[in-house]
């Protein structure tokens, strides 16, 4: 605050101005404390809404899980209780695991071309843009590139459409969280290998690397987490299925996401048992990847000299 | 590794070998160069192959795809503004519920929080982004959204009579789902990132011009005003576009909540549809023509969200450049 000292420790002097806080005009005392009051209360808005729905999924979700629900198959009907939702945690773990596997070494190398090769040419910068851009093309429009490249040309709705849809959707925020890592990896590391004449491709994949592995690791599941959760790309590319399907290539998919969007919309009590069950199933996947991360990039930050 | 080969001890050779060569430093570069170039291949071919499937349609309808109100699909008419209207509005409503309480967490984050609480809160944040939206939607749909339909019909009940007012706050749709359920559901959602990139434009502040405004006296309101909103107005323009460019890309959530009607209406508590909702809910079963109407949609989708993620990008940049300067 402007006026925290205490009068009596301060003799008033004839003629010095009073700095207490009670010297305030009211409208200004008032319209400051109104105005911090607001501004705390924003914190408020924003964290009831998350509290209200975990306790929703938590509470929905909970009486539904278990063992069977997280592996039988699925109910072909929408009104049929009984049955899980196992088919859609296989195609959620593979269809992602496979997108990661083809966005996070593309998203790392095209870090390492922009942070330790292209620097500040126009090149490098163009790409820096144009990765900030991408990571705004909404999730459906992403759906529907490979919709149009990928599903219409081999007239197939598999898993594979679908993680190259997510590995679309990560390269850039890997791109970009990786790039800020090896940004930090401090420039004598580098120099020292250079001059024990390491060359510059060993010294980046032995030196740089593994000093920003931690921030990298943790951006990477930070990215594979937000993969896992979307939804929009998974329904009309990936098609589906009631029983499980362990193969990318061939035959149709179904995952968590799609899961809950179905049965969301239906009327039926079964259906959105199995909606709740499923958001429950999804955010304890997403979760785990997020707080991996969190302890990730805390435990092993690399210490900024 | 060591190919010490019969070259003997030459030093040249052997410091050389270690490294693979030249020619292994120049493929890696290429390496990474390729993998950078992707992001540039990714986009163009986003361009070039959804505007080659939406051809039928686009051609056929031409300016009248984004101008006229008439989806039609079984007799091949494809107008697409409800749906645009749709998109506006729900981001308008969105953007009217988010952008205060974000900027209000941000202030509270950078100007306000003691340290200790300040890490909690940023996890808080952190963890509202990281819910998917489709939970978001589940949770909308099923919860929100029929317990909101008494309070809309009581704001319909008060407001109703007036005369420009009362359109908007029509009567209410019984199931709830409506634009403005969806703006607020999509409010919760942009809010981390607003608040996030607000967070930054007001870290760039100086220290000198707060504690400047604080020592003339000012409340610590008036330092907010006084020093901090002039110095970042521009990022959290930028900020409040960034957030609308997501708003309107969001899918899922919006298509469980706003209803799925094609109409226009000015009341904000009816039905109606949106862009990518659309998009999600028709492809199913579309074939041909159709098809290629809803990817020309994802057509006009992309353009509007590149066009406004680049004007936002360079309006954050330039206020950034600024701020710079004025640091030093």
């Amino acid at each position: 605050m402007t006026t925290t000292v205490d009068p009596v420790t301060r003799p008033p002097a004839a003629g010095a101005p009073n700095l207490t806080r009670s010297a305030l005009s009211v409208r200004r005392r008032v319209t400051n404390q109104v105005a911090l009051g607001l501004i705390v209360l924003a914190l408020f808005v924003a964290v009831i809404p998350l509290g209200l729905v975990v306790w929703s999924v938590l509470s929905r979700g909970g009486s539904v899980i278990s063992w069977e629900f997280l592996t039988e198959d699925i109910p072909n009907s929408f009104r049929r209780s009984g049955g899980g939702v196992g088919p859609a945690v296989i195609g959620t773990l593979i269809i992602t695991g496979m997108a990661a596997l083809m966005a996070v070494p593309l998203g790392v190398l095209g870090a390492i071309y922009l942070n330790e090769y292209g620097k500040q040419r126009p090149l490098a910068r163009l790409i820096r843009t144009m990765a900030d851009i991408m990571t705004g093309v909404p999730s459906v429009v992403m759906g529907l590139f490979i919709y149009s490249a990928w599903v219409l040309l081999f007239d197939a709705r598999t898993g594979f459409a679908g993680a190259l849809a997510l590995a679309c959707l990560m390269l850039p925020v890997i791109i970009r969280s990786t790039e800020e890592m090896l940004r930090l990896v401090p420039d004598e590391l580098r120099q020292a290998s250079l001059a024990l004449g390491a060359r510059k491709w060993r010294t980046t994949l032995t030196v740089v690397l593994p000093a920003a592995i931690s921030g990298i690791t943790s951006g990477v599941l930070l990215a594979i987490a937000r993969a896992a959760g979307e939804t929009a790309p998974i329904v009309f590319v990936v098609g589906v299925t009631t029983a499980p399907n362990w193969n990318l290539f061939s035959g149709e998919n179904t995952a968590l996401p799609a899961q809950i969007f179905r049965n969301a919309s239906q009327v039926f009590e079964p259906a959105q048992e199995r909606a709740w069950g499923s958001a429950l199933t999804l955010i304890v996947i997403v979760l785990v990847f997020t707080i991996i991360a969190r302890i990730i990039a805390n435990r092993f930050a690399i210490k900024e000299r | 590794m060591t190919t010490q080969t019969q070259t003997g001890p030459d030093p040249k050779t052997a410091l050389s070998s270690r490294g693979g060569g030249p020619r292994a430093d120049r493929s890696f570069q290429v390496l990474t160069l390729v993998a950078g170039l992707l992001v540039l291949a990714v986009l163009a071919l986003i361009l070039i192959t959804t505007t080659r499937e939406a051809w039928p349609a686009l051609s056929e309808m031409g300016l009248r795809f984004i101008t006229e109100n008439r989806w039609d699909p079984p007799s091949n008419v494809f107008g697409g503004l409800a749906f645009i209207y749709g998109t506006a509005i729900v981001s308008l409503i969105s953007l009217i519920f988010a952008v205060p309480v974000s900027i209000g967490i941000a202030l509270f984050l950078t100007e306000l929080a003691p340290r200790r609480l300040r890490a909690p809160a940023v996890t808080v944040i952190d963890l509202l982004a990281a819910v998917p939206s489709v939970v978001f939607g589940l949770w909308g749909v099923l919860v929100v959204a029929p317990k909101l339909v008494p309070i809309y019909q009581w704001f319909n009940d008060v407001l109703g009579g007036i005369p420009v007012i009362g359109s908007v706050f029509g009567e209410p749709v019984g199931s709830g789902r409506s634009f403005m359920t969806a703006g607020l559901i999509l409010a919760i959602m942009i809010t981390p990132i607003i608040t996030s990139i607000a967070r930054e434009v007001f870290d760039t502040v100086p220290r000198a011009d707060k504690d400047a405004a604080l020592a003339l006296g000012a409340t610590r309101w008036e330092m907010i005003t006084g020093a901090v909103f002039p110095h970042s107005f521009g990022g959290l323009v930028g900020a409040v576009i960034l957030g609308l460019g997501r708003a309107m890309g969001e899918t899922i959530a919006v298509a469980l909540i706003i209803g799925s009607s094609t109409q226009i209406t000015a009341n904000i508590f009816a039905s109606g549809n949106a862009m990518p909702a659309v998009i999600v809910d028709q492809i199913g079963e579309s074939t041909g023509t159709f098809t290629a109407a809803l990817i020309g949609l994802g057509v006009v989708l992309f353009v509007m969200t590149v066009l406004i993620n680049t004007a936002a990008q360079t309006i954050v940049r330039r206020a950034e450049i600024r701020m710079k300067g004025a640091r030093s």
